[in-house]
């Protein structure tokens, strides 16, 4: 089976729309949303809405740190992602906020984990940004496959037994397989604010039968999405990183 | 690892274990059966004890992950892999043929066996390397040769796939292959480049030509490490009838810089399959090992130039194709093979590292061979060979990165096509005329190259200026006006 995994989607419309659309011309039959539905773009309650409908057709939907800045604390926040958070409240009703609260940090389903942040402390919403975080995540587990997001550029880490975590960034949407005997810490990049210089919306596809993951991107109307994000009068870094993916 | 044993009888997700074929340091392997395959099938499984050698184990994880990613003749048809935490094993097309193994007893061989086989090797690298895939352990019990003609590569326990993760790199740190084969860049720790498998095969070409190692059995790091500086005793002077052009190529093959082999493994086959066309250099004609002093130089540069990463794959061969240009030698003005030269020229701007085969037909009638003279009884293919060398004198271009070749054949389009074909080119370009007598002919030989030859295909064509364009027209007509 197909598993289509997005994470960061941050409440851009036209980047969701877009990986929505790819991941069914490959032929997906389930959807894991690894969190952030919200934050930064000018599209939340569309994004959340949507989410809600996948999640009522078999969809899991995880929590994000920023979905829970939402009815909680924007402490840890830099400026802009502050000043997105308190646009976003005022543009959710109350059953939209009530949707977020109750999403739940980690999904498991036999030796594989969906986190948003990392597996160690998935309250802590830790940023993996080397080995030696991915190692902590891996082996706070015993799922042999983790699948996260919250860093926005994508990375594959590996651990054998005895031996320290390495990493592998993706370079083409060639399948990737994942063998058994290790662990992997698969870390999506990002469908809203992709950060790894490439501005296409950025996805997996996870291949149960081969247990093979694909990194996907798809091109999106960036232009629309900026200029929603000007309209709203939100910090104009938020929709220029958009152009250059960074 | 394995949960139960392998055994004759014996059924592992739907495959019949038949006889055991082979069983050798690292894997065995077992002749297989499933209803619904009907071609000879292996099943190769690690043989791994408790506490065994690590690199066993990732080196058939890697496998596992490679070779199902090939497709083509120049490697086992991948069936099945077995899950590694279960019953770790690999399914392939059985490979009929013998491997390159016992040739070494025989060397020295041949010449033209060598060249023959160092093309078939080079032919089957260039198709992998075209798939992000280095082999890393090019020897020759790695490679086998099938009864119609073309080398398979076998065992890419080693291997590298550029868009797969390195688990072999990450984890070891000693240098990884087999010891008389493995490349100056390997030994420092260098697992992406192409150009590897270059001097692996130049080991091999160099023990056909000499019966003898490049670069001895080293058994120890140091010794190993002897190859970055020290350059071997050239093919010539252990056997005097090794042509200058055989160890040109060889010696090239196995310089310890990248940078000075072969840039791609389809120019290596170009030049085995054109022997003596590529110019000789220095290198060609040496009978003796560098002097000290250039050992000494090289030694030093080495160490102040720490082992780099290659360029990606891809980038490495998009650089440096092979480029036919097909040059109409007709004799009347209207041959468009100034036009043909100046697209020529704005390529090899673009790709400096490219190869030229400029190529003629020489058209022969189907009936009557007396073609080799003509009226003045000079030796038209030789002729035409210096007009095709004129043709790209203005193109000057350095030595080495043009040849020539004249053609015979009463069918100039499959001649065309044949050419592209076994030399790999990459970008065939072809002029068209515009005006000509001919013009449906060498139309139809243009389409027919476009249409069947494995390659790009760009058709060059000159302005037809006998069309008056709209503005010249007008004022044509204006000027019968006024004169009017």
């Amino acid at each position: 089976m197909l598993i289509a995994i997005m994470s960061d989607m941050h409440g851009n419309r036209e980047a969701f729309d877009a990986c929505l659309a790819h991941a069914q011309r490959q032929g997906v039959e389930r959807y894991v949303l690894l969190g952030d539905l919200v934050g930064y773009g000018a599209d939340p309650g569309y994004v959340v809405d949507l989410a809600r409908r996948m999640q009522d057709s078999g969809a899991v939907v995880l929590l994000g740190n920023h979905d829970e800045a939402i009815s909680g604390s924007t402490a840890d926040m830099n400026e802009y992602a502050r000043a997105a958070i308190e646009w976003t409240r005022c543009r959710l009703d109350v059953a939209q906020k009530k949707f977020l609260r109750d999403l739940p940090r980690t999904h498991r389903e036999g030796d594989v984990l969906y986190v948003h942040s990392e597996a160690s402390d998935p309250r802590a919403w830790i940023y993996v940004t080397n080995s030696a975080d991915a190692e902590r995540s891996m082996r706070a587990t015993d799922a042999r496959i983790t699948f996260c997001g919250h860093v926005h550029r994508p990375l594959l880490y590996h651990l054998a037994p005895g031996k320290q975590a390495a990493p592998f960034t993706p370079n083409s949407a060639l399948p990737i397989p994942l063998s058994a005997t290790r662990h992997w810490l698969a870390v999506l990049g990002a469908v809203g604010q992709p950060r790894d210089h490439n501005p296409c919306a950025a996805y997996a596809i996870f291949d149960t039968e081969r247990r093979a993951v694909a990194w996907l991107r798809t091109p999106y109307d960036i232009e629309r999405a900026a200029q929603k994000i000007k309209n709203a009068r939100l910090p104009a870094i938020l929709s220029a990183r958009l152009y250059v993916g960074r | 690892m394995a949960r139960e044993p392998l055994a004759t009888g014996a059924t592992v997700d739907g495959f019949l274990i038949g006889e055991k074929l082979h069983s050798g340091g690292m894997a065995a392997l077992w002749e297989v059966t499933r209803s619904d395959i009907d071609y000879p099938i292996v099943l190769k499984a690690p043989q791994i004890q408790d506490g065994d050698d690590a690199t066993a184990i990732v080196s058939f994880e890697m496998e596992q992950m490679i070779l199902p990613q090939l497709t083509g003749v120049h490697a086992p048809r991948c069936v099945a892999v077995g899950d590694l935490a279960r019953q770790p094993y690999i399914v392939m097309e059985y490979v009929p043929g013998h491997s390159l193994l016992p040739l070494l007893d025989k060397a020295p061989l041949p010449i033209a066996d060598i060249a023959d086989l160092g093309a078939k090797c080079a032919i089957a690298l260039d198709a992998i390397h075209r798939q992000h895939v280095i082999h890393l352990d090019i020897k020759p019990s790695n490679v086998l040769i099938r009864d119609s003609g073309e080398a398979v590569l076998i065992d890419f326990g080693l291997s590298h796939h550029e868009l797969m993760p390195d688990l072999l790199a990450e984890e070891f740190r000693l240098p990884i292959g087999t010891g008389p084969y493995i490349s100056p860049e390997q030994v420092r720790g260098v697992r992406s480049d192409p150009r590897s498998d270059l001097f692996s095969l130049g080991v091999m070409l160099y023990h056909f030509a000499t019966g003898q190692r490049p670069f001895g059995y080293p058994r120890t790091k140091s010794a190993l490490r002897a190859r970055l500086w020290r350059d071997p005793v050239p093919p010539r002077a252990i056997r005097a009838d090794t042509p200058e052009w055989l160890q040109e190529i060889i010696l090239r093959c196995l310089e310890s810089d990248p940078g000075l082999r072969h840039p791609t493994a389809a120019q290596l086959a170009f030049d085995l399959q054109n022997p003596g066309e590529a110019p000789i250099t220095a290198r060609g004609r040496k009978t003796q090992r560098d002097s000290l002093a250039t050992m000494l130089r090289r030694r030093w540069r080495l160490h102040s130039t720490p082992a780099r990463a290659a360029l990606p794959i891809a980038e490495q061969i998009e650089a440096a194709p092979i480029v036919m240009a097909a040059v109409d030698l007709g004799d009347d003005l209207t041959t468009p093979s100034d036009v043909l030269r100046e697209t020529v020229a704005r390529i090899l701007r673009a790709l400096p590292g490219a190869r030229l085969a400029c190529v003629n037909v020489l058209r022969l009638n189907r009936i009557g061979a007396n073609y080799v003279l003509d009226e003045q009884g000079r030796n038209i293919h030789v002729q035409r060979l210096v007009e095709l060398r004129e043709w790209a004198r203005p193109l000057g271009l350095p030595e080495g990165q043009a040849t020539f070749h004249v053609l015979e054949s009463p069918d100039t389009a499959g001649a065309l096509i044949d050419y592209a074909r076994v030399n790999r080119v990459d970008h065939a370009i072809l002029g068209a005329r515009a005006r000509s007598p001919l013009l449906r002919l060498v139309g139809s030989v243009a389409s027919r190259v476009i249409a069947e030859a494995p390659c790009t295909v760009t058709l060059v064509r000159a302005p037809d200026l006998s069309v008056a364009d709209p503005a010249t027209a007008a004022d044509g007509a204006s000027d019968s006006w006024k004169n009017g």
